[in-house]
């Protein structure tokens, strides 16, 4: 059993998008956060401080520990910014800013 | 203004019972929530676009919401309800003569602004996970108990194969369950409750049997997918590189101290974890409204103290959806009689007050039984981070206090800078409360969220369309 099969979902054509370069499917509707986990990835970021791996912690839209960069722009919560074909995801060191 | 007006923030099972309640009474509501479907988080649906066929699966009382779902689609198709979604509230604003406007910003890049008018406000803004911290809390693959659920219900995706639930409250049951559903090995359900304080309330228990029904349904499901259950016990920390690969729990002692000969480690990549749960208040103390602790003051009609200005559900302290909708059901009647200029007659939800009284009696008890352990900030290690956004560690809250002087919260954020990063202390109050030893106060955010300055510098722009 998986999450998809218990509720009986029938999902739209997956789409491509990237993570990093690299493609990657995603399924219509999920968040940059659910086809990340999808793909069994659970860190996207480093901190500023540190650089210590994070990525979803709250799920809700709280705790900004999700931070990612999507199209270039960084400092988007992962787990509230929904996927588009074609969408550009890329883990985010720190600020986002330097590059 | 034409007719009276309502604004309703929030979608959840509160706002949406006050908002059709409202709106069934002659009152033109409009539905501000910042998810793309209502249900808040309790009734979270999966994007549409993923197809479920049997979203109630992964659900509770169904049937509820398939009564709140289908009011609020005929309200919308009547244009009794104006239901915006996506919509993120960051603020109220009272207006002397003309009600209350209401900003967000829109969409998920959250940069657009919005702005409605309405006479009254009902702020049904819900709660999030309250997490204590302790060694290891940052690494990837440890969650809240709630972002757990939420990922499943919304995006139908499991954080890893091998779970362990944890920390203590009554939502640790429907995450180990739902989880276990979804197709995850839940290696332990971890709560650091004492069982005995149960049956010291067995009265506030034998006044709602359906309480006891829902508890002994979750048994029997435990049971089915082969879940321990380990109650007065606790994750002591979380361990692994990259990400979780393992935690270590034990027992407690009668005080509420890790017995250390019961260390033990428990492999697993996620640990769903949760203290119990916190009010959003933040649109409440911005708009001045008397905040009791954690919660929203409210009056029997569920009024704040801010004339025009109503609340309802977890804002008003935490009690679950079955409260929130008592609440919101009394919250949209007494909005339509008193828009309408009139005193309302409460005879007209007195089996809704008597399900209020009884569900917040039962939440009191709850509250008292599921608390956190004693003496869980021992466990807090000088190198933990406390606050995760500004990476401040517990040592260094330690030093502020011990060293400079610091004596409460707010000194402690100043030195320290915990609580001052992106989640503007929602996550890290309580544990920095906590190992600093000080009182947890309520945060003063005059934002709900993040604004970019550039909607700042045009606001009020837009003052007459």
């Amino acid at each position: 059993m998986n999450p998809l099969e218990l509720v009986g979902a029938e999902p739209g054509p997956p789409f491509t998008v990237t993570l990093d370069g690299r493609e990657m499917e995603a399924l219509p509707g999920q968040t940059v956060a659910a086809a990340l986990w999808t793909a069994g990835i659970t860190s996207w970021r480093t901190t500023r401080g540190e650089g210590r791996p994070r990525g979803i912690f709250c799920g809700i839209g709280v705790c900004f520990d999700c931070l990612v960069t999507v199209n270039d722009r960084p400092n988007q919560r992962a787990c509230l910014m929904p996927l588009r074909p074609g969408d550009a995801i890329r883990t985010q060191e720190g600020t986002g800013h330097d590059d | 203004m034409t007719e009276p007006s309502l604004a309703v923030i929030g979608a959840g099972p509160a706002g949406l019972a006050a908002a059709l309640a409202a709106a069934a009474r002659g009152i033109r509501v409009t539905l501000i929530d910042s998810a793309a479907e209502a249900g808040g988080q309790f009734y979270r649906q999966p994007a549409p676009g993923l197809g479920a066929r049997r979203p109630q699966a992964l659900h509770h009382q169904w049937r509820t919401w398939e009564r709140l779902r289908d009011g609020l689609r005929a309200h919308v198709q009547a244009g009794t309800v104006r239901h915006m979604t996506d919509h993120h509230v960051w603020f109220v604003e009272r207006r002397d003569t003309a009600g209350f406007a209401v900003h967000a910003l829109v969409g998920p890049e959250q940069e657009q602004p919005a702005e409605v008018r309405a006479a009254a406000v009902l702020l049904a803004t819900g709660g999030y996970e309250k997490v204590l911290p302790f060694p290891g809390w940052t690494l990837p693959g440890v969650v809240t108990a709630g972002g757990a659920q939420a990922m499943l219900k919304g995006g139908l995706v499991l954080p890893g194969r091998t779970a362990v639930v944890a920390g203590t409250g009554p939502l640790l049951l429907p995450v180990a369950t739902g989880l276990a559903a979804a197709g995850a090995t839940v290696a332990a359900l971890v709560d650091s409750a004492d069982p005995k304080s149960f049956v010291r309330r067995s009265r506030t228990l034998a006044g709602r049997p359906g309480k006891v029904a829902e508890g002994a349904q979750y048994a029997g499901q435990l049971l089915r997918h082969r879940v321990r259950t380990l109650l007065h016990h606790t994750v002591v920390a979380a361990h692994g590189a990259e990400r979780l690969e393992a935690v270590t729990i034990a027992a407690l002692d009668r005080d509420g101290r890790v017995r250390q000969d019961t260390r033990r480690r428990l492999g697993c990549d996620t640990l769903a974890v949760s203290h119990g749960m916190l009010p959003h208040t933040d649109l409440a103390d911005a708009l001045g409204c008397r905040v009791d602790g954690t919660d929203v003051y409210v009056d029997d009609e569920q009024r704040t103290d801010v004339p025009g200005v109503w609340a309802a559900g977890e804002t008003t302290g935490i009690g679950g959806s079955a409260l929130s909708l008592a609440e919101g059901h009394i919250a949209g009647r007494s909005v339509a009689a008193r828009l309408a200029g009139r005193a309302p007659d409460p005879g007209e939800w007195a089996a809704a007050a008597r399900t209020r009284a009884g569900l917040r009696a039962f939440f009191a008890a709850v509250d008292s039984v599921y608390v956190p352990p004693a003496h869980w900030a021992e466990q807090v290690t000088d190198g933990t981070v406390v606050c995760r956004c500004e990476e401040v560690s517990a040592g260094a809250v330690r030093e502020a206090v011990r060293e400079l002087g610091a004596g409460d919260l707010r000194t402690v954020k100043l030195l320290t800078r915990a609580g001052m990063g992106w989640c503007q202390g929602r996550v890290c109050g309580p544990g920095v409360a906590g190992v600093a030893g000080c009182a947890e106060t309520a945060g003063r955010r005059p934002f709900a969220r993040p604004v970019p300055l550039g909607v700042l510098a045009r606001a009020g722009e837009t003052e007459e369309q």
